[in-house]
């Protein structure tokens, strides 16, 4: 099994088109959305974490390239900047995963960014603004 | 038996004063008692690190050439109060920069304010004065503008009309859709609940009627030396007690002042709340002096025994309707997860404990070293309840 966080870029005309839900039906592919959005320019913005085994995946990933649309890894990175950090915990509140954590023998805020999935719901949170978007 | 604080200062002052912080009392208390700890201990020292609004600093930002009665003046685009003499200034930590949306894109950013201007000063930053005024006889210049750091102002001091709140309130929303506080987000239907106090450690939870803590009471400050100058606004000491007397209810508060110079970024933070504005996160610890047993068993008090209200932030709060849904303690508030009307709420904090165990820790290492000596306070602060007595 394999586990992969992309991003897709779907071209204006490809936006109605129903090809990503392919990926369950013909690939057995699972995959839980991270963020989608449309710009004004009516081009589509897909953030996936895929979940299947490797070769489904190379199929998968094959076709969603024959249709048009581009792949990139999730490069975007939500990452803590230590120095600002002051362990209140106010992120705690809005964090969707165990991502961000409070150690409670230490009362300090742990951050794992394996299980971080970029929501970005920290970034605007932290009261000195530590959560950080790193593309 | 009872000791006085210049007994206290000369033990400190041969080096064999015992400090003890506010957690390590609870132990000691615990396996020694009341009446050993107190003789054997001198000083407690407390600790509390959070989003403190009332804060802000008086500076003095020198004269120009020639001379300006200020009447406008920015700091990094940040508006600060002009309305005294010439060139003395007061930035307040609440201020929002000049030009900021504020929340006309719900919720606001908030991103610099008064307290980013504090901060980025105690940095050592240089900011940007702008200065306008109407020009006089006496102060003819009419605009200014020149680049200031701590080291060349004037004077330049923290002075807080209302911190280090004794005891506060648990945030919730009782509410179907999400709502942006001072005490951070607040998910709908009893999402989560947000509580900012150091709990134990935090300094008027552990004198509990100031019997200790009054004007001149000298106290770690934003990583500095500072003093307790007067009762903070809205200081309430008519409010329901528990055990040793400790508060219930949001009730004490202290106004503070020390020299900038000398504090630390890392004790004075600029804070950006979401959806609401700018504030200053101020590190705040006061050593307690162990005057005598009752002293000690105040400061004994652990999270099981400190209850905070839970408080509606949809319609409760903002309506000052004064409605309290129950009470928790701040043990169950630092389990992550607190019981309310059959549901498990997930807790957060505003307030750091691991910065307020620091403070804590760092004011008893200063007595220690001997770089800090008590003082007697000129006088208490108002208590009710201490002046009428408990029970």
């Amino acid at each position: 099994m394999v586990r992969h966080k992309i991003v897709l870029h779907f071209p204006h005309e490809q936006v109605d088109k129903p090809i990503v839900s392919r990926l369950v039906r013909d690939f057995g592919l699972d995959f839980n959305i991270l963020k989608a959005s449309i710009t004004p320019r009516e081009e589509g913005l897909l953030v996936l974490e895929i979940i299947g085994k490797e070769k489904d995946y190379e199929r998968g990933m094959a076709y969603i390239e024959s249709c048009g649309v581009s792949i990139q890894p999730l490069s975007q990175d939500i990452r803590r900047n230590d120095a600002k950090c002051t362990h209140c915990g106010a992120c705690i509140a809005v964090c969707p995963t165990d991502a961000l954590r409070v150690d409670r023998d230490k009362m300090e805020v742990a951050f794992n960014d394996e299980e971080c999935v970029a929501c970005e719901l920290c970034i605007k949170v932290c009261p000195p603004r530590a959560m950080e978007i790193h593309y | 038996m009872g000791k006085t604080i210049e007994e206290i200062n000369e033990r400190i002052k041969r080096g064999e004063a015992v400090v003890v912080t506010a957690e390590e009392v609870m132990d000691l208390v615990r396996k020694e008692g009341v009446e050993e700890t107190a003789r054997k201990v001198d000083v407690i020292t407390t600790g509390t690190f959070g989003p403190m609004c009332s804060s802000g600093a008086f500076v003095n930002v020198g004269h120009a050439q020639p001379r300006m009665r200020i009447s406008r003046a920015w700091l990094n685009d940040v508006p600060v109060f002009c309305g005294i003499a010439a060139v003395d200034v007061y930035i307040g930590a609440t201020e929002m920069a000049e030009h900021d949306p504020l929340n006309e894109v719900f919720p606001g950013e908030f991103r610099y304010g008064g307290g980013h201007v504090i901060e980025d000063l105690v940095a050592g930053k240089t900011l940007r004065l702008r200065a306008e005024s109407y020009g006089t006889d006496c102060y003819p210049n009419r605009h200014w503008e020149k680049d200031v750091t701590l080291a060349e102002i004037k004077e330049a001091w923290l002075f807080n009309p209302r911190n280090a709140y004794q005891n506060y309130n648990v945030a919730v929303n009782l509410s179907d859709r999400v709502i942006y506080t001072y005490m951070g987000v607040l998910r709908p239907e009893l999402g989560n609940a947000n509580y900012c106090s150091a709990g134990q450690l935090s300094p008027l939870l552990n004198d509990p009627l100031l019997r200790t803590i009054g004007i001149g009471t000298r106290i770690f400050l934003g990583g500095g030396t500072g003093y307790v100058a007067w009762h903070g606004t809205q200081h309430n000491t008519r409010v329901p007690r528990d055990g040793e007397g400790a508060p219930t209810r949001p009730a004490g508060t202290l106004s503070v002042i020390g020299d900038l110079r000398g504090m630390n970024p890392r004790y004075l933070t600029g804070y950006s709340i979401l959806g609401y504005g700018a504030s200053l996160a101020v590190g705040i610890g006061v050593p307690i002096p162990v005057l005598d047993e009752d002293v000690v068993r105040a400061a004994a008090v652990r999270d099981e025994d400190l209850k905070a209200p839970v408080v509606d932030y949809s319609v409760d709060y903002p309506q000052g309707t004064g409605r309290v849904l129950a009470e928790v303690t701040y043990a169950e508030l630092k389990s992550g997860s607190i019981r309310l009307e059959g549901k498990d709420v997930p807790t957060a904090s505003l307030s750091s404990y691991s910065r307020a165990r620091e403070i804590a820790s760092t004011l008893k290492e200063w007595i220690s070293r001997r770089d800090f000596l008590l003082t007697r306070p000129v006088e208490l602060l108002p208590c009710a309840d201490r002046e009428e007595g408990v029970e």
